[in-house]
């Protein structure tokens, strides 16, 4: 007996109980759908933020203040100084004085993300203007009050007048604004348009806590990461009193842990798909009991007519593997479907649409139809033909 | 053709053994038409399902066509009833859900014959036993008469050397049972050995050779008058 009878047979078997073949389906469905949707889902935000940080380059070292066990402050004076000191090995310092404050031209007011900075901000982040000027450094040596904005920022309060050489009051002080910043958010997330960007020093002042939080060195040449590494924490260790009150790590580094963060995430939709492909499984378990139960007979028929053990283990495991290999292609629509309406009709995150993925989800949908086939398969095959056809 | 010696079949019960073959010894040559014949409990089905190779007995020997049956293993056990024999049973025992003619098909299926020639031999053998028009019929849509003579065209279209008939007319009325009977006869004619087990000794008095059998063992061995 061929194995085209044989899927033929099986073919014939679950179309003529379709809506308890779809039931029997649906745990793969749903496990299948949901492991591609999240899959779509969890890789295209890991990309998005993988790619921003890319983009930074791989000279690039953080430098995150937390400020433990330590009453001392570093000042954007004293950065300047250490990166003139050091002017063979670090090209770029770029401070951050980060809070949220309210911005208001004439009537109008919102609450956006300040962010206090020097000029080298500008080239370290790639957060270039597209009217106008940057933060340059005269404007911190003269404490100048001058603002630029960000995209949704300038649409807001200025309603698409041009904002530059406007006033707008920040937390009631009255700024200047000299730029307008690109627009780089996709998408719904604006947050990185929702800014402003003024001097450090200024922000200094405006600001409660007026800390530098954290900071930016660019390394001249990538070789050079590990020694700015070494004379930053020698430096910062010297002005804090001891390790612990910063952080420092690289572009590198912070994709590792990414991608660690990554892994994990991984691993955890994995094992829910595991266990809902286990859960289905022993649904297809369970109906393909049934069914050899109600076929008893039949089977009892095809022994007697001379089907050996193995033909009737096929027929029944073909059968299993059948609805699990549907209920995979079905799980499949589903997820793209989910992925292209759901995620990219709400613009949640820009998917990734992974074949690696649908093709083990697949795969496993068929492994489950093996393993949890087998055994209802092995216990038709085994059924003695006399009993079998006394069966009623 | 058939040959059984000194065949046991014993169940154990607890402490008892009851033997449902007790001793038989028999002998069926090519194209024979015999009859088995006993009450209920007589262990004519039990000589059955060992003629059928659908069990093995506890002692004795069978050879069939040649083939020592004591000797084979479950596999080569199908492969006898696939190629050997032709079943008939009381019950018709097809297929609900296939037409009449794929119920046909299903040995030559299993014996891995291709799609065209089982079709045009399957649909043969429905000619021949006057079901030439209801090919397509499934045996919801046929007459008990009708679904047995559809069983007998599956039992004959392998062209196995024996048929087993086991009570084939027991669900019918009295004329479909004659229809049935007279087409062994014909299958008769054509050169097949016919083994008819009953218990109706009116029916059994239609083959050429009667075999009585009563408390596991065989009392009688006759020609038929």
């Amino acid at each position: 007996m061929g194995f085209f009878q044989a899927f033929k047979m099986a073919m014939k078997s679950i179309l003529g109980n379709k809506f308890r073949s779809f039931l029997t389906m649906l745990g793969v469905i749903i496990g299948v759908g949901s492991v591609i949707t999240a899959v779509a889902f969890a890789q295209g935000s890991t990309k998005s933020i993988t790619d921003s940080i890319q983009g930074l380059g791989s000279n690039l070292i953080q430098i995150t203040i937390t400020g433990r066990n330590s009453n001392r402050n570093i000042t954007y004076k004293e950065l300047q100084t250490f990166a003139e000191q050091n002017s063979n090995e670090i090209s770029m310092v770029a401070p951050v004085v980060s809070s949220n404050m309210t911005l208001k031209v004439g009537s109008k007011s919102r609450s956006s993300t300040v962010i206090g900075t020097s000029g080298e901000y500008e080239y370290i982040k790639s957060r270039h203007v597209q009217t106008g000027r940057f933060v340059l450094s005269f404007d911190n040596d003269y404490m100048l009050k001058t603002a630029v904005i960000g995209t949704a920022v300038a649409n807001d309060l200025f309603e698409g007048q041009d904002p530059i050489g406007q006033n707008m009051k920040i937390n009631g002080q009255v700024f200047k604004v000299v730029g307008l910043l690109q627009e780089i958010a996709s998408g719904q997330d604006t947050s990185d348009d929702d800014q402003v960007i003024i001097p450090v020093t200024v922000a200094q002042r405006l600001s409660r806590n007026g800390n530098i939080q954290n900071f930016s060195v660019q390394a001249f040449d990538a070789t050079k990461v590990d020694k700015v590494m070494e004379i930053l924490t020698t430096y910062l260790t010297k002005i804090y009193g001891n390790a612990e009150a910063f952080r420092v790590f690289n572009q590198a580094q912070v994709l590792s842990i990414l991608n660690s963060t990554t892994d994990t995430l991984m691993i955890v939709l994995g094992g829910i798909a595991a266990i809902s492909l286990v859960v289905g499984g022993i649904g297809i378990m369970n109906i393909m009991l049934v069914s050899v139960t109600e076929r008893t007979r039949e089977i009892g028929i095809r022994k007697a007519i001379g089907a050996k053990r193995k033909n009737i283990m096929v027929q029944f495991l073909i059968e299993a593997i059948m609805i699990t290999g549907i209920g995979g292609v079905i799980g499949i629509l589903l997820g793209l479907f989910c992925i292209r309406f759901i995620i990219g009709g709400f613009k949640i995150t820009t998917p990734v649409y992974s074949p690696f993925w649908m093709t083990l989800s697949f795969g496993i949908s068929l492994g489950v139809g093996i393993i949890f086939g087998m055994f209802p398969a092995y216990k038709a095959a085994r059924l003695n033909p006399i009993d079998a056809l006394r069966f009623e | 053709m058939i040959q059984i010696s000194n065949m046991c079949k014993i169940y154990e019960m607890g402490d008892n053994s009851i033997y449902a073959l007790n001793n038989v010894s028999l002998h069926i040559a090519k194209h024979e038409f015999v009859a088995i014949v006993g009450q209920s409990g007589s262990g004519k089905s039990t000589l059955m399902n060992m003629l059928g190779c659908l069990d093995v007995p506890t002692t004795g020997n069978y050879i069939l066509d040649g083939h020592e049956i004591n000797k084979l293993n479950d596999n080569q056990l199908a492969e006898i009833r696939n190629n050997k024999i032709g079943f008939i049973f009381q019950g018709f025992n097809l297929l609900k859900k296939l037409s009449a003619v794929e119920n046909v098909e299903l040995p030559l299926i299993y014996q891995g014959i291709g799609r065209k020639e089982r079709h045009r031999r399957s649909a043969e053998a429905l000619e021949l036993v006057g079901l030439g028009d209801r090919i397509y019929h499934t045996p919801n849509e046929l007459s008990g008469g009708q679904q047995q003579r559809v069983a007998i065209a599956r039992a004959l279209v392998s062209n196995p050397p024996l048929i087993l008939a086991d009570e084939p007319t027991g669900n019918l009325d009295t004329k479909s049972g004659a229809d049935i009977i007279n087409t062994l006869h014909i299958l008769h004619e054509n050169g097949n050995t016919i083994v008819l087990i009953t218990h109706d000794n009116h029916i059994a008095a239609q083959a050429k050779r009667i075999v009585k059998i009563q408390d596991g063992m065989i009392i009688e061995d006759k020609e038929a008058v």
